[in-house]
């Protein structure tokens, strides 16, 4: 055993335990309040399965979008030198830094059907985004971007331009060296800025909640649906919901971190 | 380390400790959304009164917040001396839930302790282009709706509820029928917003919608804000008669020791001066013969029912409109 293993133990154990899981125990104690069929029921119902879908359909689809973009982003900013790059790099952080509901209330304002954005995109294109799942999606591209930046910027600054030079004496052309050299190396950190990306969507409420119209089945995201609950003193209800969330979100989180491991072992280095 | 460590620790309980009290009795009134205008004028008029009538300056702090999670701020252990709450069921929920308030609070104060009124009108942009005249005209095809969302706002839920009044007076009592407008005007509705002051911004501000369903204090505030003549007030042919109750939250008085100062407090909302500010700030005085004439006459009178006429009163209205699986979700559930 490695020396000061039982105490870093130990400190992690209670602090994680302080921090996370006492709050995680109360939620699942008080769900527990539930019978199973009750649980069965809620976790079945149309509306939370339509909320549900909501709120995991729009995290996924932002967190891809932003996977695409924020490492397109990340690239930009470690590979160019150009004026203003340090105000771009920091304005990244913006979304991290802005009270939620100011990024929800700005945002429904220009998305919405008369704002300037919103009248442009449904005048010429067709396109409703305010107040519609839309519109969710664009929130949580918002309050996600960082991320994926932040984690895959410091990889990629750690990468050897010399590695790619080798590659290109050794023949390969630069989509080749892109796919096959520097690609696997920033997979992981790829992967886990889309799951921080994802997680933070999927329980996002406060940029949300003004864009997304709210209407039931259509446009009401599972945390509002918790609030809901909470609001009609149904505290059981609540935390029952609150932990199909968790439960789905713990098992995507965990098949994202069997994806990473995997791609470190296919591709053998980081 | 550890020893420095504990040192600041000590010093910040110390500040914690320390800081300074007041010199006489506080209060906290934890009240709902729109009443913070209101509540800044008549605290001052009442400590400045109760200093005249006993020496003591009182300091009276606010909360406000949706009246649904300020009544479950104060469950879960917000000291509350008292509360002044948009529904009567949130004070019940705080009765049932702690027992410091008791169960028969209603009866504690005149007027069904509540000294003020309000009720639900529409708010049409200028010219009233849709021609929006009653309750009937929002459920047509083409007429865009803004309310918020009744099971997050107490606001809401006066909407809906004067909804229903004029519908069960005008289909004499069909319930099928009456859900079917009720319906109607909720399909109308292109955005539920989780409380009553971001309906007005979506309805004002955002130019979404032909009417706003709101509180009449609300109306008139909204047409000071953003300009009275970009948008008009109709009053419909009936509507709910709202009373935002108010209650001394006996258990955490007492426990402070400020039940007579709590109790002076309410009863000011009574008097004379409360009551002038109450109608200055287009909330219906129950006494208006005690406010300012002009202010009265701003009020139309306009035919109100009860929740107790008319739902059989909030118990039974929450349980059968707002629960889960209640009316306002069936309006909602899509058909099979």
């Amino acid at each position: 055993m490695l020396p000061g293993f039982g105490l870093g133990l130990g400190y992690t154990v209670a602090y994680l335990s302080l921090v996370v899981l006492i709050p995680l125990a109360g939620l699942a104690f008080k769900s527990a309040t539930l019978g199973w069929s009750e649980f069965y029921a809620i976790a079945t119902n149309a509306r939370v399965v339509k909320a549900l879908q909501l709120s995991f359909g729009t995290a996924l689809v932002a967190a891809v979008v932003n996977t695409i973009f924020g490492v397109l982003v990340a690239w930009c900013l470690v590979r160019y030198k150009f004026p203003g790059r340090r105000w771009l790099d920091a304005a990244v952080d913006l979304p991290f830094a802005l009270p939620t509901a100011v990024a929800g209330i700005a945002l429904a304002t220009l998305y919405a059907p008369e704002g300037p954005f919103g009248a442009i995109l449904e005048g010429i294109f067709g396109i409703k985004v305010g107040f519609t799942p839309l519109g969710v999606t664009i929130a949580l591209i918002f309050v996600g971007l960082p991320f994926v930046v932040r984690t895959v910027q410091p990889v990629l600054e750690e990468i050897d331009r010399e590695t790619e030079e080798v590659a290109a004496t050794l023949g390969a052309g630069r989509l080749r060296t892109v796919v096959r050299v520097i690609l696997p190396g920033l997979l992981p950190a790829i992967l886990t800025g889309f799951a921080l990306s994802f997680a933070r969507g999927v329980g996002e409420y406060g940029s949300v909640i003004f864009i997304a119209g709210n209407l039931p089945y259509i446009s009401e995201i599972a945390p509002l649906l918790i609030v809901i609950r909470l609001e009609e003193n149904n505290y059981a209800g609540a935390t029952a919901i609150a932990a199909i969330m968790l439960m789905i979100s713990f098992a995507s989180l965990f098949v994202i971190n069997l994806l990473q491991s995997w791609s470190r072992k296919w591709f053998g280095n980081v | 380390m550890r020893s420095k460590l504990f040192a600041g620790l000590a010093a910040a309980l110390a500040l914690v400790a320390c800081t300074p009290k007041a010199a006489g009795p506080t209060l906290l009134n934890v009240s709902y959304d729109p009443t913070r205008e209101f509540y800044e004028a008549f605290n001052a008029d009442f400590i400045a009164d109760y200093k005249a009538k006993t020496g003591e300056t009182v300091t009276v702090n606010m909360s406000h917040a949706g009246s649904g999670k300020q009544a479950r701020a104060v469950i879960d252990g917000l000291e509350a001396d008292v509360v002044t709450l948009a529904l009567q069921n949130d004070v019940d929920q705080i009765a049932k839930a702690t027992q410091k308030v008791p169960a028969d609070w209603r009866s504690k104060l005149p007027d069904n302790s509540a000294p003020y009124t309000s009720t639900i009108v529409f708010v049409v942009r200028a010219g009233n282009p849709k021609g929006i005249k009653d309750w009937g005209d929002l459920g047509q095809p083409g007429v865009a709706v803004v309310t918020p969302n009744p099971k997050t706002s107490g606001g809401a839920r006066w909407n809906y509820l004067a909804a229903w009044a004029w519908a069960n007076k005008q289909f004499a009592g069909d319930e099928a029928q009456i859900k079917a407008f009720v319906a109607s005007v909720y399909k109308n509705a292109p955005v539920l917003d989780t409380g009553a002051r971001g309906s007005t911004t979506t309805f004002a501000q955002r130019n979404i919608g032909d009417v706003l369903i709101t509180w009449e204090n609300e109306a008139f505030l909204t047409l000071d804000e953003f300009g009275a003549d970009k948008f008009e007030i109709v009053y419909p042919s009936l509507s709910i008669l709202a009373e935002p109750p108010v209650a001394l939250v006996d258990g955490n008085a007492d426990k402070h020791g400020v039940r007579a100062v709590a109790e002076a407090y309410l009863q000011h909302l009574y008097s004379p001066a409360g009551q002038r500010i109450a109608a200055k700030h287009y909330f219906r005085p129950v006494t208006p013969a005690d406010a300012d004439p002009a202010d009265v006459a701003r009020f139309k009178p306009i035919d109100l029912v009860t929740v107790d006429d008319l739902f059989g009163g909030w118990a039974a209205t929450q349980a059968k409109h707002f629960d889960e699986g209640g009316v306002f979700d069936q309006i909602y559930t899509p058909a099979r």
